[in-house]
């Protein structure tokens, strides 16, 4: 990596004696490409994607894995992640995974999608693929609205939440409730492990990132369809700063979608 | 200096400004530059040399642009005092 790292007096005379090799403990994942992010500053995105390619650095597994890029904020996945990937249309991500999966069974295949692609255009898709327990991860990211158009209502917006197509807050008589999407297909015979988490602090992140490593496992082991939800922000779209947007995420998302494993194979062998 | 366990590195050319590590960080370690990078961002910089290592700042950044490092130095030096030390006595060291 070339990066160009400027210092201060402060941290050049620190660094003689803590910014050594052996002190390491935390640097940005190789299997993360050098590309600058496009996402707004503080997008979750961001996180996520670290998340996952921390995971498969850490189990060296760079070369198995393959990842579906939805159509969305998140659709040049492929130019951040130093994997193979492919792009699917919009919300069929999960079906063109089903289709690597059966043709290159010993790969760990991933989708990457938001709400906009998974529980809106690609419903059918989802549940379908979910319902025939195909040994796929499916990484869902929630923010409550349609963040690459320009923030309209999401069918996972919450009840009263104002977007650009309901700027009176969202009427749950006019525009129907919030689709759980974790929570339907948690009901599926065909899913192993289903969770919730979030990126708003950090130790919702580390969570985050032990539920996508278990779910690697899983995908080794070839148990079954595993699905992440991971509650996220849009601080652009929610007109909010990023500190803002993560407190909203704490005070009104997670409430309504709590976080926690939705199924865990603990329960699947009772 | 012995009070310095950590200490971070910033890509500041990556970083956008957004402000999470600041409100991570439970030290008060970071702040936000009054200079800008060439995207036009106020990027974040260190002002007080009490880091701990404690990686928060690093896992809520979305652009991954902070190195972390720890130094746990005094482990190294002395692991155990032992006093009155017999005879038919085995110490076992994992």
């Amino acid at each position: 990596m070339d990066e160009t790292i400027v210092k201060t007096e402060e941290q050049e005379f620190l660094e003689e004696e803590i910014c050594v090799a052996e002190n390491l403990v935390y640097r940005r994942p190789k299997t993360l490409t050098d590309l600058d992010l496009h996402y707004c500053p503080g997008c979750g995105h961001g996180v996520v994607h670290r998340l996952l390619m921390e995971v498969i650095e850490e189990m060296d597994i760079q070369d198995k894995v393959i990842g579906v890029a939805p159509v969305g904020c998140a659709v040049f996945a492929y130019n951040y992640m130093n994997i193979d990937m492919q792009e699917a249309a919009h919300g069929r991500a999960t079906a063109v995974a089903t289709g690597i999966v059966r043709v290159l069974p010993d790969k760990l295949v991933f989708t990457y999608q938001g709400d906009g692609d998974l529980a809106a255009i690609g419903t059918a898709e989802t549940l379908h693929t979910c319902n025939r327990g195909e040994n796929i991860l499916i990484v869902f990211i929630n923010n409550a609205v349609y963040g690459m158009t320009s923030g309209q209502m999401a069918p996972t917006t919450l009840p009263g939440m104002v977007t650009t197509t309901s700027p009176f807050g969202r009427d749950v008589n006019k525009m129907g409730y919030p689709l759980k999407m974790t929570d339907l297909v948690a009901q599926l015979p065909g899913t192993y492990y289903v969770t919730r988490q979030a990126v708003n602090n950090a130790g919702n992140v580390r969570k985050t990132k032990k539920a996508i490593q278990k779910a690697f496992q899983y995908l080794q082991q070839k148990k079954g369809t595993c699905f992440i939800e991971v509650v996220s922000n849009c601080p652009s779209n929610w007109k909010m700063t990023p500190v803002e947007s993560n407190k909203f995420v704490e005070e009104k998302l997670i409430p309504f979608y709590p976080l926690g494993d939705l199924k865990s194979p603990k329960e699947e062998t009772k | 200096m012995a009070k310095v366990k950590g200490d971070i590195v910033v890509d500041i050319e990556k970083c956008k400004g957004c402000e999470l590590c600041v409100v991570a960080c439970p030290q008060d370690t970071i702040a936000l530059s009054d200079k800008i990078n060439k995207k036009g961002y106020h990027y974040m910089v260190k002002i007080k040399d009490n880091c701990t290592g404690c990686e928060n700042c690093a896992l809520v950044c979305p652009d991954a642009v902070i190195t972390v490092y720890r130094k746990t130095g005094k482990k190294k030096e002395k692991v155990a005092t032992i006093t009155n030390v017999q005879k038919d006595m085995t110490l076992e060291v994992n």
